[in-house]
Formats: C-alpha cells, structure tokens, sequence
C-alpha cells in the first residue's frame, strides 16, 4: 500500500515536470499553428525580402524585414551601450574594487533588472526623450535613440553580474602569474582574465541581446508604431513586440490576417530568442566544464 | 498539507472553467468601439455611476471597425462608432440573429493638426490631403516639399488612427474617396493620445484626429483649417453643425444590442445619455446636436425598445 | 614616458572609468527615481488609493488596477507554486541522470529566455481562445503562471540542493521513505530558500504589462474583479494607460502610481532577500 502511495507521488511529481514540456510544445503549436494559416495566404519570400509592413491597409506587404529592423537597431543601441559599461563595471567589482564592495554594489545594480519596464518606458518618453531633444534636434518624439539607451541601462547588470562571476571564476594561480611576470591589473585583465573568461562573458552578452529582442514596453512606449526599414535612431519605427501590443489593444478577431499577422511576427521573435538561447546553454555547460 | 493544497488548486481551477460565461448580470453594461467616442461615453458613464454606483461599466477602445466586430458577435452591449455601420457589420450581425439601433450623440470636427512650431501650413485643401494620404503615397511623398514647393525640405512625419477606427474610415472616405483607402507607411494607433503625443513632439509632424483630443491638448497642438472647396474653414460648433466644416465634419453614433434591453440598466444608460450628451460633449471637446435633434433620437430609441423589449 | 610608466597610468585611468561606469548606472537609477518621486509623491493620498478611473485626472485612482493586481498575485501564485515545487522535486530528487532529465532542464531553461509577450500569444490562444476563459482574472493568472514557472522550479531546485546531504542520510537511515524524506525533511529545511524564488518570481509578476494586454486587460474597469472570470486591469496596464495621455494631470498620476508599483516592487525583493538571509543563516547552523 505504501509502495503504491510512493509511485503515486513519483508519477503526479513527474506530471508536474512534464508541465513544462508541455508548454514549450503548446509555444511552438501555437505559434505553427497561426504562422501556417498567415504563410497560407502570403507567400514565405515576401514575408522575408519585402521592404514594407502595412499587412492592414490598401496596399498591403507583409515584409517582416521593418519590424526587424526596429527590433535590432533598438537592440544595437542598447548593447552598444550596456556591454563597455558593463563589462566595465564588472572588471572595476573583480579586480580593482575592495572585496566589500562586491557584496553591496551587485545587488544594488541588480536593482536595475527589477525595474518594471512600463517605468522604464515612461522615464524614456518623458525625461531621455526631451533631454535628448536639446541637443539633438531633429530628434523625433518617438525614436529608437532613447528607448535603445534606456534598455541599455535596463540589461546593465545582465552583463555586469555574470560577467563578474565569469571573472571571478578565473582561478587566482593565472592571476598570480600575471602578476609575477610584472603585469599591472590593466594589462591582466585584458591578456590574461578576459580571454580565460571569455565564455562566460560571451553568455552575459547573448543573453543581453536576447533580453533586449525580447522587450515590449519600453519600445512600445517610446520608440513609436510606425514600421520602417531604417538605421537611423533619430525617427519613429516599429519593432516586432510593439507591433504585437499594438494590434492587442484593438481587436483581434480569431481566423483573421490581422490576428495571423501575430503569430507570423511572434514565430519570428520567438526563433531569434530561441536561438540564442539555446546558444548561451551550451556555451555555459562548456564554461562550466572547464573549471572541473 | 501540500496534498491538501494540490487537489484544492486543481478542483478550484475546474471549478473556474466551468463558469465561462461572461458577467452579465444586472450590473454590467459592456461597451466598446470607436476612441473618439470614447471621452464621451466615458464621461456620460462616470455620470450615471454617480447616480447608480452599482453598475458596472466597462468600455474598451478597440476602435470602431474592433467594436463593431465585437458587436457583431454579440461580446458588447453597446458600440461606439465615430461612422456608421457598414454593410459587413449589418451582414454579420444578422448572421448571430442581432438587431439593433443606431442613434447619433453628437457631432465632431476631425481635426487635421501639426506642431506649434509649424508655421508654414495655415490649411490644408482636399487636393493636398489626398496627394499626402492616398494609397499611391506610400513611399513616394514623403517630404513636405513635395506637396508644396514653398514647404520645407524635410520628411513628413505622419500620424493616424489605425485600420480598426472610425476616424481612419471616415478620413479616408472623406479625403481619398474611399473608405479604408490609404498609404500604409505611418505611426498608426487606435488610440488617439498615442497620436498626440507623437505629434506634440515632432516639428515636422502632421496628424489627424477627433477635435476632443485637440481641445484637450490645444497648449501642445496647432490646428489647421480645411478648404473643402469654398475657401479655409477651421472646426468649431458652428461650422461644424451647420456642416461648413467640410468634408471632415461627422457624427458620432452609439449602437445598442435589442437582446440588451432586458437589462434595465442599459436602457436607463442609453437614455441618460441623450439627456446628459449636451452638456457632457462640450466638456469633452465635441459638438452636441439641437435639441429637436435629441429628441428625434430619443423617440427612436424609445420606439426601438417598445419593439424589442421582452420582459 | 617609459612602457612601464605608461601602463601604470592605464591602470588608473581605467579604475576612475570602472568607478564610473559602475557609478552610472546607479546615478541614472537615482535620478529616474528622483524625477518620478519629483512628478508623483504630491498626488499620493488615500483618494488615490481608493478612487475608480476617471477622466479627470484629479478624481482618477488607482483602485480596480490595485485591486487587479492582488487578484492576479494571488491567482497566479496557487497556480504556479504547487506545480513549480512538484516539478522542482522531481527534478532534484527523483530523476535519474538521463536523456529525460537532461531535456528537462535544457527546455527549462530556454522557457525561461522566452520573451514575456510570446507567453501572451500563448496565453491568448489557448486560455482566452481554446479553453474559453475570455479575458479574465483566470486567463491572466495561468499566463503568468507559466511566465514564473521555470524561476520558481529553478530557485526551488537551488533550494533543495542547498540543504546538506546529512538530512537525508539520517531520513533514509530511520527508514523513511522518499517521500516522507521530501515532505518532512527537505521541504521544510529548504522553505526559507523555496519562499525568497516565488517572491522574486511575484515581484516580476506584478510588473508584467504585455502579456496582459496581448490576452486583452481592458483600459477602462471601474469596478474591482469579483470572481476569477471577472474582466480587470492591472497597475502596469493603468500606468500605461496613463502614459498614453498626453493631458499632464495624468503624467502626474502615471508618476505617482509608478511609485506605488516600485514601492511594492522593492519592498517584496526586500522581503526575499530578508528570508534568503534568514533561511541561510539557519542552514548553516
């Protein structure tokens, strides 16, 4: 009876773990699902070459190509920005900085992720955009400059934290050979420690990139709705989270393009993330491994 | 005790799916449509909440083409709409057995809007509107130059509602002479504050949408006059009524579900508003309609309900 | 200048940019908060707290979207909880090293990188579409769910793990079952860590804004959910809203109910850290 009771409760906790199995198939069905009706109707190339997103209006083309184009550039803006600072920030916490302050300034940068990103939204539209506009012109009031910079700040301690404990990994004998040899912290960092954590380091940074592709509100709300295939930072554009809320907000009739429109956007979403994803696990199973 | 907790979450979750329909009790009035109608019937449902604090009413903003929808299949009560129902709508309202009425609440002047620093366009005409917004523009006039040479050398940035709003129907209808017929390569959104932010923050920029959002925000926004033929007219109660304001002038109409009025509320809503629209439009930036007007209204409705309501 | 000279002056030259750096982000941090502080703290009053949304920004509260959120809090936590820590403790102690486990854990892991907003097509789908829960209390808790899921099974496999090996041997040597193990000896002993993931995993929870509106939150709710199938709005949601009003009454209640919405934020990272501590300290004796 026990023994049937013990299997029981084996079998329900495997059920639960299957759970998640699940989701991950419910993800990608769903996600087929849709994206198969929508490449239906419209042909897999135009959806990849053409240069124009207007899948609801008169002359309709369902290039992909804009939206991507407004995912990366705010993402570009965003990495350019967070990896010098964090990687910075995370070489000063290992090597420079006095061993107490690891303990207070991580946790404080932390701090930074756990922003609700509809705040960081509402800072990038009301305060970086205007202080920006005094200096720059022609910037418009919805622009990828200001939502890449805040999304910057946001994924700071993506970098900053796993960087550092990439760093801190190194084990001290390759440090106190550099060192023996003459070199200042300076010159071991950059010959020695960075290239002996450069796995580790790379993981930070893709999982940075794949944070920032990922991001909703704070583009929604500052980098504008209008999707255009463009490098320029200083005009409104579209990426492929904002065009996903946007279509929310109104109605999305079940069976329709528009709501096909979605899922066709999300699939795209969803393989880039996926990708790098799956990247940055492998990377960090090999950086585990060589520590051993 | 987590046992206890387990079967407790899956029996409650079993129990959640089987109650799928949707709250319609007494006290809920559902509604959704069109976001210019929307401060209006937002701000005649705060009233009525201040009379009867019991009900419940929940307005979405899908815009008008989404209200419709939702209506159509019989998810709202009530629609907003900034036009009149179209033939798809009606065909797909009878398909779910719906009847219904439409009833006009009042009038607005589409505004066409630029940036306070804008200081070369004082009107628009039609023919200039169209050249801008027509479907063959999508990728060929992009700068203001094009349209005027005498207007600057820089890129228009433009700001519309989206496919699912009355305002972008009427506009197109009005404009390019057909309805649903534009360029497609501009910041879209349903919601018209979205739009006048976006506006508010580009000198270049060139908007349309309800005059209430423009009142609202009159200290960030300059409004440009439409010459529809007999020279340069700018919205206001007068020219908008006596449809001087042309083409851009329209009315702003609410539909109501007959399945509804067996939720007494709805009918005291319905008839609360067109008491209350006139004093609550101006409020909102929109033109109320003449009082013989309402009460022709007010007596449709009255008719509709004497036929449809079952007790 | 000699070589040697040169890169001692590089030495320091980069310390100053890495104080800097790390300075940066902190001070920017600050002054988010200080300008939000700035707009926002005047309209903070019980008022408020309590008012319904309205179209005048003075009147307009926050209540059905407070209101919203602990529905939403409480929902998605019965929901994701006992599946988390069942999956968490089959993982950890019942798995064998295998093909099976080994594709747990890598899925595990990439659902744990997926963008926030695809969990709302999935939610959209299959709870609002399929199982036909409408845009309710109820589609929202088990979207959110499964946003946390993979942070709760992960924080609680961590947790476990962190509990020494001594209990379980002396469990096992008294002749207790797995279970009995599990039930009486790890769950408890790992709790206080068990306890600081699902409130990290809550305080992302309260600031999800796009799965909610992807699954169609509503903008205008006057009235607090009464029921799990009940239509609602959420604080991040109202903010949003909020923000999309140009007027600049409603800048002023966007900053104010951003300070609500932080305050709650930190105050619940606080806590878990509070218990991490705690619990830590506990192992350790």
């Amino acid at each position: 009876m026990r023994r049937f009771k013990e299997v029981a409760i084996e079998k329900t906790l495997m059920a639960s773990a299957m759970v998640t199995i699940l989701v991950t198939i419910g993800i990608i069905l769903v996600l087929s699902v849709e994206a198969f009706n929508f490449f239906s109707v419209v042909p897999i190339w135009d959806f990849l070459t053409d240069t124009q997103w207007t899948p609801l209006f008169t002359e309709k083309h369902f290039g992909i190509l804009p939206l991507l184009s407004g995912t990366l550039l705010t993402s570009f803006i965003a990495i350019a920005f967070a990896v010098p600072v964090g990687l910075s920030i995370s070489i000063y916490i290992s090597e420079y900085a006095p061993k107490s302050f690891r303990k207070t300034i991580k946790p404080a940068l932390e701090l930074l992720a756990a922003v609700p990103t509809v705040v960081y939204g509402f800072f990038a539209l009301t305060v970086v955009t205007p202080f920006l506009q005094t200096f720059i012109p022609g910037l418009s009031g919805f622009n990828s400059l200001s939502a890449g910079l805040v999304m910057g700040i946001m994924i700071i301690p993506f970098i900053s934290s796993l960087s550092e404990d990439a760093l801190h990994a190194v084990p001290n004998s390759l440090r106190e050979g550099s060192y023996g040899m003459g070199a200042t912290r300076l010159q071991n960092v950059f010959r020695v420690l960075i290239p002996a954590a450069s796995s580790g380091i790379i993981v930070s940074i893709i999982l940075a990139i794949s944070r920032a592709i990922g991001e909703t509100m704070i583009v929604a709300i500052a980098a504008g709705q209008q999707p255009r295939l463009t490098l320029d930072p200083t005009v409104p554009v579209e990426t492929i989270t904002a065009y996903i809320v946007q279509v929310s907000l109104g109605d999305v009739g079940h069976g329709t393009l528009e709501y096909q429109t979605i899922f066709a956007a999300g699939i795209t979403l969803f393989l880039f993330t996926f990708i790098l994803n799956t990247m940055s696990y492998r990377l960090r199973k090999k950086f585990a491994e060589k520590y051993e | 005790m987590k046992k206890i907790f387990l079967t407790g979450a899956m029996a409650f979750m079993v129990f959640a799916c089987g109650n799928n329909k949707k709250e319609t009790g007494n006290n809920a009035i559902s509604i959704d449509g069109s976001s210019t109608v929307y401060p209006a019937t937002e701000a005649v449902a705060e009233e009525f909440r201040s009379e009867d604090p019991d009900v419940n009413v929940t307005i979405g903003v899908s815009g008008t083409g989404g209200g419709f929808k939702k209506f159509g299949r019989g998810e709202v009560d009530i629609a907003n709409a900034s036009r009149p129902i179209k033939q798809e709508e009606i065909d797909l309202a009878e398909a779910n057995n719906i009847t219904y009425v439409g009833l006009e609440v009042g009038n607005d002047g589409l505004a066409v809007v630029v940036h306070p620093e804008n200081d070369w366009v004082t009107c628009f005409t039609v023919e200039e509107l169209k050249k801008i917004w027509e479907p063959a523009a999508q990728g060929t006039i992009k700068r203001w130059n094009q349209i005027n040479p005498a207007w600057p050398d820089e890129e228009i940035l433009l700001f519309g509602p989206g496919v699912a709003s009355g305002t972008f129907d009427y506009f197109t209808e009005a404009i390019v002479g057909k309805s649903g017929s534009s360029r497609g390569d501009f910041t879209a959104s349903e919601d018209d504050n979205v739009l006048v932010q976006g506006i508010s923050g580009s000198k270049y920029g060139l908007a349309f949408f309800g005059l209430a959002y423009f009142e609202e925000n009159s200290d960030k926004l300059k409004l440009v006059g439409v010459d529809g033929g007999a020279g340069c007219v700018l919205p206001s109660l007068e020219t908008v009524n006596n449809s001087t304001y042309t083409p851009l002038s329209r009315p702003l109409l609410i539909y109501v579900n007959s399945s509804s009025l067996k939720n007494q509320k709805v009918i005291d809503f319905v008839n609360f508003y067109l008491n209350e629209a006139p004093s609550v439009l101006g409020e909102v930036g929109y033109f109320p309609l003449t009082s013989e007007e309402y009460e022709v209204e007010r007596k449709k409705f009255q008719e509709f309900v004497n036929t449809y309501k079952t007790e | 200048m000699n070589n040697i000279k040169k890169n001692r002056l590089k030495d320091q030259a980069f310390k100053y940019w890495g104080i800097f750096c790390t300075l940066l982000g902190l001070v920017l941090l600050a002054i988010f908060i200080g300008t939000i502080l700035i707009d926002g703290l005047q309209r903070i009053n019980w008022d408020f707290i309590t008012n319904l949304p309205s179209r005048n920004a003075d009147k307009a509260g926050i209540y059905t979207a407070l209101t919203g959120s602990v529905w939403i809090l409480g929902l998605t936590t019965l929901i994701a909880l006992p599946l988390g820590i069942a999956a968490a403790i089959y993982l950890e102690e019942y798995a064998k090293k295998g093909k099976l486990s080994s594709i747990l854990e890598i899925n595990i892991s990439n659902l744990a990188g997926v963008p926030s907003i695809i969990y709302g097509l999935l939610g959209l789908e299959v709870f609002v579409r399929i199982l036909e829960m409408g845009s309710s209390v109820l589609a929202g808790s088990f979207t959110l769910a499964l946003l946390i899921l993979p942070i709760v099974i992960v924080s609680t496999r961590e947790a476990i793990k962190a509990v020494p090996k001594s209990i379980r041997d002396a469990s096992y040597a008294m002749g207790a079952s797995k279970w009995q193990t599990v039930s009486m000896q790890l769950l408890p002993a790992s709790f206080g860590g068990i306890l600081t993931g699902v409130i990290l995993s809550l305080s992302r929870a309260v600031g999800e804004t796009a799965p909610l509106i992807v699954i169609g939150a509503l903008a205008y709710v006057p009235f607090a959910p009464s029921s799990p199938m009940d239509e609602f709005s959420v604080l991040p949601i109202q903010i949003f809203n909020w923000i999309s009003r140009p007027q600049k009454g409603f800048e002023v209640n966007a900053a104010a109910a951003i300070i609500i919405l932080l305050l709650i934020t930190f105050l619940l990272n606080a806590v878990a850290v509070y218990f991490r501590n705690r619990w830590q300290k506990k192992l350790n004796n």
